[in-house]
């Protein structure tokens, strides 16, 4: 389930500014003696279809830095530009327009919503954007298709298992076609059979054009991107091409 | 996001979780239903007094001896009593033009027996003929006794439907003797029931005439009562200046002393009635506003809970795009169709229960009501809701996705 080679002469930046431009980000929790100081000062720029794995202990800022990256958080000090928009400068409502618009979730929780259908949860952030029904169908089911899951639009979460509901969270975070789609350690709670296919989602997004940027600490997941960042304590200590 | 998926969302949340959902409902329920019911009832008893006095006769006046003649001196104080000795002024067409009858009343309560069967009548009324329809009594069987029988001072009775059932069952009471106080009378009359719900039981009465009533019970006193008969219900202003007027020459009342005696018309009593029953509705109304204000807290209870519950999807719902507006009018459309459902429950509850006698009072729905309890229950939902919905709406994405 490789990536052609090919598809890597494809990835190089395409559009004039890179996807996400992070300059000296630093990002500091609480005050005093209990300050702690989970970016120290991180720079990376990943262009528009790379395939990047984020690789770190627990407590060496990955977390945090998946946080800014996804506009949930402000960082401390530092420029972050996303699609080459200053999103520190953003308000609330703004910075839930470019959740909505530019970003695509997956967490390690799959946090699907319960009770409700996976078509409906796909619909959601379409729903949000102001999408009409009809269209707003339409595509939920390309993107559960996608997914290889159209013949579960009807089923609530708790009906699937636990690959099927990241799959599902995938096809959300694909849906309003962001810039970026961004995974938190998305094969975290899942078998390897499911992680294979979650995988294959991914491999299959990246080889369309999408670009992804995946959190993990499982480094057989890591490998199959096209780039590798490692971070220790708050600094990126290796930044390599995978392919 | 337009309000009608908006309005699905909350249905669909209030469906999920659904012993809470109608434990909260049922808390509004009670409030709309208690507001509308209690109003009700109060209108209700309103309405039955008003039936009650119109009954009396609207175009009535009462002459009735007041209390403050005795302590006076010596030479007012025979002159205050209500005598016979007025009745033929008062008659007088050229002093009163407005007045078309007068009956002098002496009541009260005796025992009456019939062969060994014992009733205390309430009301022993000795009168003019007059009385009966000024009173809107009307005579079922036999006949009214005459102005004869009163010259006469003949021991004739009239008697109201309830006495004539006590004392005589099923035998007809015509031309029978009863003994009250010692003394035969004979029963010429019985009086058609009239209706009135209330305290008194209107039938239990008797009606004969004032001189025999006077010869051989109560002696030739003080009258208890002048009803006098006003010719319309327009006139009975003017009738009561006129009588007032008589009433002062005769009496020898002199400036503002008029405490000898006092007129009551039915308008008048109609009027302080219905103040009563004004401000005992509003009483009611205001005990059932507070169970209302409890069901209201109830809301802003459940949907905290709700908030703390759901922190984790507000936190999904947020990092998926969901703008501050959208998750403040989720929860507080939530909050409101909690809030109308138990409203619309509580009119049904209510309209069910206004069909029912509630302590011996018919409730009577007052429309205004049935609306102010429905927006009013609307308006506690977007009140009470507001402070978990903003609560909700001012969650930060990330801490709500992290909470568990």
């Amino acid at each position: 389930m490789g990536v052609p080679v090919h598809e890597t002469a494809a990835s190089q930046g395409t559009g004039p500014s890179p996807v996400l431009d992070v300059q000296h980000v630093r990002k500091i929790y609480g005050q005093g003696e209990t300050e702690v100081q989970a970016l120290r000062g991180v720079s990376l720029t990943v262009e528009r279809g790379d395939y990047v794995a984020i690789m770190g202990s627990s407590g060496s800022g990955k977390s945090t830095l998946m946080n800014i990256l996804g506009c949930l958080d402000i960082p401390t000090t530092g420029r972050y530009l996303l699609d080459g928009v200053d999103v520190s400068r953003l308000n609330d409502r703004q910075l839930a327009l470019v959740r909505n618009r530019r970003i695509g979730f997956v967490f390690q929780a799959f946090n699907l919503i319960a009770r409700t259908t996976a078509l409906a949860n796909v619909e959601l952030p379409l729903a949000y954007a102001g999408v009409k029904g009809a269209e707003r169908r339409r595509r939920a089911n390309l993107a559960l298709a996608m997914v290889g899951l159209a013949d579960r639009a009807d089923h609530e979460p708790n009906q699937l298992s636990g690959g099927q509901q990241q799959r599902v969270a995938v096809a959300r975070a694909l849906v309003t076609a962001p810039a970026l789609v961004l995974a938190d350690e998305p094969t975290g709670n899942l078998d390897t059979q499911s992680t294979n296919d979650v995988l294959a989602v991914f491999d299959r997004l990246s080889a369309s054009g999408r670009t992804i940027v995946l959190i993990t600490h499982e480094p057989d997941v890591a490998e199959r991107a096209k780039r590798l960042i490692r971070l220790v304590d708050g600094h990126i200590v290796q930044d390599e091409r995978l392919k | 996001m337009n309000l009608f998926e908006t309005i699905r969302f909350a249905l669909r949340a209030i469906t999920a979780n659904k012993l809470r959902s109608s434990l909260t409902v049922l808390g509004i329920l009670i409030g709309v239903a208690a507001v509308i019911l209690l109003v009700a009832v109060g209108n209700g008893s309103a309405q039955a007094v008003q039936r009650q006095i119109e009954a009396l006769g609207t175009n009535t006046l009462t002459v009735t001896a007041g209390g403050g003649g005795g302590a006076r001196g010596a030479a007012s104080t025979t002159s205050t009593a209500l005598n016979m000795d007025l009745v033929p002024a008062l008659e007088d067409k050229a002093e009163a033009p407005h007045v078309r009858s007068v009956s002098p009343v002496v009541t009260g309560s005796q025992s009456a027996t019939y062969e060994g069967t014992d009733h205390t009548i309430a009301q022993f009324v000795g009168t003019y003929p007059g009385w009966v329809a000024a009173s809107n009594f009307k005579v079922a069987k036999g006949s009214l006794f005459t102005d004869e029988d009163v010259k006469d001072s003949r021991k004739v009775v009239v008697i109201g439907k309830t006495v004539a059932e006590e004392l005589f069952g099923t035998v007809d009471p015509l031309s029978k003797q009863v003994t009250v106080a010692g003394k035969l009378f004979t029963v010429v009359g019985v009086l058609a029931d009239k209706g009135g719900t209330g305290f008194t039981d209107p039938n239990d009465v008797a009606v004969a005439p004032v001189s025999a009533v006077q010869e051989s019970l109560t002696g030739y006193g003080s009258l208890n009562q002048l009803l006098i008969q006003a010719t319309s219900p327009e006139d009975v202003t003017d009738a009561q200046s006129e009588v007032t007027a008589i009433l002062n020459a005769k009496l020898n009342i002199t400036g503002s002393s008029t405490s000898a005696y006092r007129i009551q018309n039915a308008s008048q009593l109609l009027e302080t009635r219905a103040n009563t029953a004004e401000t005992f509705t509003l009483l009611l109304g205001a005990v059932a506003g507070i169970s209302l204000l409890v069901g209201g807290i109830g809301i802003t209870n459940i949907m905290m809970v709700t908030v703390t519950e759901r922190t984790r999807e507000i936190g999904i719902r947020k990092a998926l795009g969901a703008p501050k507006r959208t998750i403040l009018t989720q929860f507080l459309v939530e909050a409101t169709v909690l809030s109308l459902i138990g409203g619309l429950l509580g009119v049904a509850a209510a309209v069910i229960g206004s069909r029912f006698t509630i302590v011996s009072i018919q409730p009577v729905i007052v429309p205004s009501s049935v609306f102010l309890a429905l927006g009013f229950s609307v308006a506690i939902g977007l009140f009470f809701g507001s402070y978990p919905a903003s609560r909700a709406a001012g969650l930060r994405p990330i801490e709500a996705l992290r909470y568990e």
